[in-house]
């Protein structure tokens, strides 16, 4: 079975400008850097990592909302890096999206019953009688009542906003969900029923989820496979379990040692380390002992079943 | 808000608001604003039932006996110089101000809309071009432009429409672009062009529809500069031609008048004052009420 979706070697650089010198010289800013990424279907692959890690950026590109610089992206085995508008449109309704911020990501001038609508109207599916129907069923089985239709997102709360957003995103029925920190702004008891909601969506629908998070914990109880990014690249990636139990990068276990914990006498000593300090410290491996061709750069090398790290083969 | 609604099958429990019932508080609570919308009424009732609260037409000579007689209860507002009822012609000389205003307003937006929207929305080379053009746009004086092409031409009504017009979409086109340009990084943007959207769904749809604020306000402000530049191309005796009834042209007649016979400059000058300072002020208010930062609040 092909997977639903599929990043590979996929680049994002910036040209930066140089304030020195007269002539405008360029250099480049690579945001993200050869992510290499399966979304396998049916299942919830965690994408983690700190601010600025790329995170976000790389979930646009699987969108094709921001370009890549290089690499491939592929939807259900078909690829659609280079796809003209007209082409990529059947492929926009198979992979749909839910941002961080819901109240900017709800058009104010609309109600919810045409914000939900919208994805079916732009598809032209059924009559604008069916789609408002299709709507109001939808934020019924995100739970809200039918009678919500006729409101306006500003007269929500912030996790009434996410279930539209959820809604809209999947009243298309897609295989992909990129869900791009869709928790982040929400408090505790709100944050665990849409994590509720996904997951009970995920199952009944068979969808595959894309998590972009920060937040370990979520992470954790969520998704069947992390993968972790740091400066624009993914550093490690196992199944969910693995990771958080045998960690291999030193990013990785800095991630975790983040997570603040909350039996005073469960907690260990934590030491915040610089970028600079885990740039310098990635892992090294003797090629001799491993086996594996000496390389100049990093790369991924296997660690058992699934779980890859980035290290340095000398 | 409680968590109670947030559960499924809660049932809200206030009837819906849209954005514009707040801006629509937010303009009752102005009273400048609201007393020049009143007079605004006013004009625009007095400008179209203008033959039935006035005794004569405004061209007609019908009291030449009594030519420049100064106001009395017969003649409210007195005779101008060629025996034809003052009042009259105040009133139908809000009709040529007013529908001026408006179709110069009507003109401007429908300019600046679309300008704005393509060069809010695509940004880079569109932009440039359209920026440039408010450019040259913003440094001539209408007034100088409008005389030059008002001489060629020959003056006349839709002239000086089209004059105004063509100055006053600057306005419009700058307060639509910064609007768009805000809005089209807004997620629910995004969304839709995840959606497949087309960018002119987009813009049709989302963007503009989320600039109403900035076009209604650009429209209202558009009216008083029409009005003004009327006046003053009549004044100048190239805007619209007698014997229609325009206050800037029956400013310039009496300002010959002025020392003898006061109403023939005062009438004329006090109701193009009213009109463009109601105008204005209703258009200000709007403007605050209107205010996408205020929003909801």
């Amino acid at each position: 079975m092909t997977a639903a979706l599929e990043l590979r070697g996929l680049c994002k650089s910036y040209p930066l400008r140089d304030p020195n010198g007269w002539l405008p010289r360029y250099r480049e800013l690579r945001v993200v850097r050869d992510v290499d990424l399966t979304v396998e279907s049916n299942s919830i692959v965690g994408l983690v990592g700190e601010s600025g890690s790329g995170k976000t950026t790389t979930g646009m590109m699987a969108l094709r909302l921001t370009e890549p610089t290089a690499g491939r992206i592929l939807v259900g085995g078909q690829d659609i890096t280079r796809m003209e508008a007209a082409a990529l449109k059947p492929f926009r309704a198979k992979m749909q999206v839910v941002f961080q911020d819901s109240y900017s990501a709800l058009d104010p001038m609309f109600t919810l019953a045409q914000i939900v609508a919208e994805p079916l109207h732009v598809h032209g599916r059924g009559s604008a009688r069916e789609q408002t129907e299709t709507a109001l069923d939808w934020l019924e089985r995100v739970g809200l009542h039918r009678s919500y239709g006729s409101r306006y997102p500003h007269e929500l709360s912030g996790g009434q906003r996410q279930r539209v957003a959820i809604a809209r995103a999947l009243v298309l029925r897609p295989d992909v969900l990129i869900a791009d920190e869709p928790t982040s702004a929400l408090d505790v008891s709100v944050k665990a029923q849409i994590i509720n909601l996904l997951q009970d969506l995920q199952a009944e629908m068979g969808l595959s989820i894309l998590f972009i998070s920060h937040d370990l914990s979520v992470v954790r109880s969520l998704t069947d496979k992390v993968a972790v990014m740091f400066n624009g690249r993914i550093v490690e990636e196992a199944a969910t379990e693995d990771i958080f139990i045998r960690p291999q990068h030193p990013y990785t276990r800095s991630l975790l040692d983040a997570i603040p914990v909350l039996n005073p006498r469960d907690r260990r000593d934590r030491v915040f380390r610089s970028r600079e300090d885990l740039e310098a410290d990635i892992p090294r491996l003797s090629a001799v002992a491993t086996g594996l061709p000496p390389a100049p750069t990093p790369r991924l090398i296997p660690h058992g079943p699934g779980h890859r790290y980035e290290a340095l083969v000398q | 808000m409680t968590d109670l609604t947030t559960l499924p099958g809660a049932v809200p429990d206030h009837r819906q608001r849209s954005p514009l019932h707040f801006a629509w508080r937010r303009f009752v609570a102005n009273k400048a604003a609201v007393v020049g919308g009143a007079v605004l009424i006013l004009l625009i009732l007095m400008a179209v039932f203008a033959p039935l609260i006035t005794k004569s037409p405004p061209t007609a000579q019908d009291f030449l006996g009594e030519a420049l007689a100064f106001p009395s209860a017969g003649h409210w507002f007195g005779v101008d110089d060629l025996g034809r009822d003052f009042f009259s012609r105040i009133v139908y000389g809000a009709r040529v101000s007013l529908s001026i205003g408006f179709s110069a307003a009507v003109f401007s937006v429908l300019i600046g809309i679309p300008l704005g929207a393509l060069a809010g929305y695509y940004e880079g080379r569109i932009d440039w071009i359209v920026m440039r053009i408010i450019e040259i746009f913003s440094v001539v004086p209408p007034l100088l432009a409008a005389m030059l092409l008002g001489a060629l031409v020959g003056g006349g009504y839709w002239m000086i429409i089209f004059i105004a017009g063509l100055f006053g979409w600057v306005q419009v086109c700058l307060l639509v672009r910064a609007q768009i340009k805000a809005f089209k990084e807004k997620e629910f943007v995004r969304a839709a062009q995840a959606l497949g959207a087309s960018p002119g769904y987009i813009i049709r749809r989302h963007l503009i529809p989320n600039s109403v604020s900035p076009i209604i306000v650009g429209f209202v402000l558009a009216i008083p500069l029409a009005m003004m530049l009327e006046a003053s191309l009549s004044f100048l005796g190239v805007g619209v031609p007698p014997p229609t009834p325009s206050w800037g042209q029956m400013i310039n007649t009496g300002m010959s008048f002025m020392y003898f016979y006061w109403h023939l400059a005062v009438f004329p000058t006090l109701a193009l004052a009213v009109t463009v300072m109601a105008t204005t002020l209703f258009g200000d208010g709007l403007r605050d009420a209107l205010d996408p930062t205020l929003k909801g609040k």
